[in-house]
């Protein structure tokens, strides 16, 4: 299966959410108050979320005054233009992996999806024929450490696991230490998940973060966020505060097959400019994608479903 | 929680009961911004919709307009429209219901990482401090090491957990049943395995389970940050499997809650408890007017008493009292305090249940955990004599603790002054209001 044809069909739900759109552009509506009333619920029923969708109806109601728009139509053709725009970052895309070993510091509130992605993730890079180690940093979770075990088993990583309790910095310590002795490409580290507004851990945070610094020379080559895909508003909380204890090289996002919404990864790539770097479309192993904003666009404003 | 959608609130509140006249069109503009209040935390644009228009035919009507306090008049309607949005009219029906003959089984269910397991077990250590025990039945065969998650949690709380490790779900399911009416157990907790409200296969397997084991509650474990999906997701559970309740979960993050006013709305199934910590103590009951005097930023005096209480007896409450009546107070019974009210909570949540109080704190307000920890330490490092009497206190003492307690000399000089400030107070208003704990 192609990957446009794959997208497609696993963001059918996101096209159900986007279909009210897609009919409103049809009806061929005149562009008066209403329509934009409309237009802007739309958005917000898509979790655009306020400030965003007020950004995007103010932007393309001056152009439609300037270039003298007259129906609905118009106003939906740009607005698909502008949200491909939106999504576009620069250096998207493919992960950079440098140095070696390569530190991926994986990060995210609970219950977001941080163990399976590093599993799928390892899973990938084992793929590409890399050796990965995990670490597991989640030392707070009950059987946090037990269920990463096996994705590593499923994955054919090797991994480094602390003792329940544990000091999180002093896990990360020791699987960097290992990670370097035994030459692997790349060390995954998987964390407890936090709430972003909990300021001790995400100090927590911080310590692991200089413990990679000191350790490796320089910043962890990717740090992601997780996010739960069916998350609203909270997940540009969730973007800022994070990036803000450790600064984000991407994100990834996970469910995404059970949303019917889109919006919120145009607002947080909009806030942090930081790419989505995958999104998670499923449970099997092999359901974590690159993301490409051009396919995500194409896919939720095709016609006809082909895949 | 609820704190960014109380200001908001609260400020469009506050600028309508100033006035001694509101017009239909100051009634519009604020009804705008009350919508964009809500969708901005997460409301559901139908339960947003529908809010803000009754709450607006219920203000044109009935001469509220030109009442004498019309904005306090608006704001008590849009309480009322708040409570009926959160939850039933009955709170009975926010409780847990029992089957008549042992053992109650109730099912957990919801989204992937929204929080089953863990609130498997918090709900079970609730219900063993109520005097009802719990068999855990570990019926997630999916997510790796689920089952071992259950069992360490199972641990903890000190309470049996069914496993098989793989196997069927709904065999499990039953036969976890069987083995607590087996050895007598009042009550059953089904951990699920989180799915997709989309997915027909698994989400046959549940009403299959639910057939087969024949729950008197089905609790669907939403997270209270989900955004616009909350209501499918709900809809999408309750269509197939009867939802009788909702667990909503992380409400200790900065959550606008917008899920909390959705799902009630959007199934009619009430909301029966709240998560609010990692620790497996962090459930609590939901009350859907307290809740929304809370959101309204008026403070939220029951739960901030009910958890006092909690803490006292009647006769520690009166010895107390006397104590401050008779200034004799000590620095012992300061530290006593301190440990008890600790035990509650956070001191932030705690103030914000103040009425009248969550408004005027500032707006990053928290409290100096530190600093709690540092008189802590101050108090530990004196004496007895001391503590009875902080008058002996004099400099080589003072310099002493500091040492002792890893700090300066001048914050315990300040604990000092703080402490004879806060005695005279009490006994002032101890004399005024002779009751003034847990009433």
């Amino acid at each position: 299966m192609s990957f446009i044809s794959r997208l497609k069909q696993t963001f059918t739900r996101a096209r159900d959410g986007f279909a009210a759109i897609r009919t409103l552009g049809r009806e061929g509506r005149p562009l008066d108050s209403a329509f934009w009333e409309d237009f802007g619920d739309l958005l917000v029923a898509a979790d655009f979320g306020v400030p965003t969708t007020e950004k995007i109806v103010s932007g393309l109601k001056t152009v439609a005054s300037q270039e003298a728009w007259s129906t609905g139509d118009q106003a939906v053709a740009r607005f698909r233009k502008d949200v491909e725009r939106f999504l576009q970052v620069e250096d998207g895309a493919d992960l950079k992996l440098d140095v070696k070993p390569a530190v991926i510091l994986v990060v995210g509130v609970n219950g977001s999806g941080k163990t399976t992605t590093i599993g799928k993730l390892a899973k990938r890079l084992r793929n590409e024929r890399k050796r990965v180690l995990l670490v597991g940093a989640d030392t707070f979770r009950a059987a946090a450490a037990e269920q990463l075990e096996i994705w590593a088993q499923r994955s054919g990583s090797e991994i480094v696991r602390g003792t329940d309790g544990a000091d999180p910095a002093a896990v990360v310590f020791d699987g960097i230490r290992a990670g370097k002795a035994r030459e692997v490409d790349v060390i995954l580290i998987d964390t407890a998940g936090r709430l972003q507004t909990k300021t001790n851990l995400m100090e927590e945070l911080k310590k692991i973060r200089r413990v990679i610094e000191r350790e490796t020379g320089g910043p962890p080559a990717q740090t992601l966020l997780v996010l739960d895909g069916t998350t609203g508003q909270n997940a540009l909380s969730q973007a800022r505060l994070f990036h803000a204890a450790t600064p984000l090289t991407g994100a990834i996002v996970t469910k995404l097959d059970s949303t019917a919404k889109g919006g919120i990864l145009v607002a947080i790539v909009e806030e942090l400019e930081i790419p989505i770097a995958f999104v998670g479309l499923g449970e099997d192993v092999d359901d974590l994608v690159s993301f490409d904003p051009t396919a995500f666009v194409d896919a939720l404003f095709a016609d006809g479903l082909s895949p | 929680m609820f704190d960014q959608l109380s200001e908001r609130l609260g400020a469009i509140f506050s600028r309508l009961s100033g006035r001694g006249r509101i017009g239909e069109s100051d009634l519009g503009e604020a009804m705008r911004e009350v919508r964009v209040a809500l969708l901005e935390a997460d409301v559901s644009l139908p339960a947003a919709r529908a809010f803000v228009a009754r709450v607006k035919e219920k203000s044109l009507g009935a001469d509220v307009l030109a009442s004498l306090s019309p904005g306090q008049t608006i704001v008590k309607i849009v309480h009322d429209e708040l409570t009926a949005l959160l939850g039933p009219a009955d709170p009975a029906q926010a409780r847990l219901h029992f089957s008549d003959a042992p053992p109650a089984v109730i099912m957990l269910v919801g989204l992937q990482g929204s929080g089953k397991t863990t609130q498997a077990a918090k709900l079970a250590l609730r219900l063993k401090e109520q005097g009802r025990r719990s068999l855990l039945v570990a019926a997630d065969v999916y997510r790796p090491a689920a089952v071992d998650q259950l069992c360490a949690l199972g641990k903890q709380i000190e309470l049996p957990v069914f496993e098989r490790g793989q196997g069927d779900p709904v065999a499990i399911a039953r036969d976890g049943v069987a083995e607590a009416k087996r050895i007598g157990l009042s009550t059953v907790l089904v951990d699920t395995a989180g799915r997709l409200q989309i997915d027909d296969a698994l989400m046959d397997e549940l009403s299959r389970m639910k057939s087969a084991i024949n729950p008197c509650e089905v609790l669907l474990v939403a997270d209270s940050m989900t955004g616009q999906e909350a209501t499918a997701v709900a809809k999408g559970f309750h269509e197939r499997l009867g939802v009788t309740g909702v667990i909503l979960t992380k409400l200790d993050g900065d959550t606008r809650g917008g899920a909390a006013l959705s799902i009630f709305d959007a199934i009619g199934a009430p909301i029966k408890f709240v998560g609010v910590g990692e620790r497996v103590s962090a459930l609590e009951p939901f009350h859907a007017d307290r809740m929304a005097s809370r959101i309204l930023g008026m403070g939220d005096a029951m739960t901030l008493i009910e958890k006092t209480q909690s803490l006292y007896s009647e006769e520690q409450a009166r010895s107390l009292e006397q104590k401050f009546l008779r200034n004799a107070f000590t620095l012992d019974d300061f530290l006593d305090q301190l440990r008890q009210v600790r035990k509650i909570g956070s001191m932030g949540e705690l103030l914000k249940m103040v009425p009248g109080l969550s408004q005027k704190l500032p707006k990053d307000f928290t409290v100096p955990e530190a600093e709690v920890n540092r008189v802590e330490a101050i108090i530990c490092s004196m004496t007895r004599r001391e503590r009875r009497d902080p008058a002996l206190l004099n400099g080589s003492r003072r310099k002493r603790i500091a040492v002792g307690s890893g700090t300066q000399v001048s914050e315990v000089n300040r604990l000092v002054r703080q402490f004879d400030e806060t005695r005279r107070m009490m006994k002032q208003f101890g004399g005024k209001r002779r009751h003034f704990l847990g009433k």
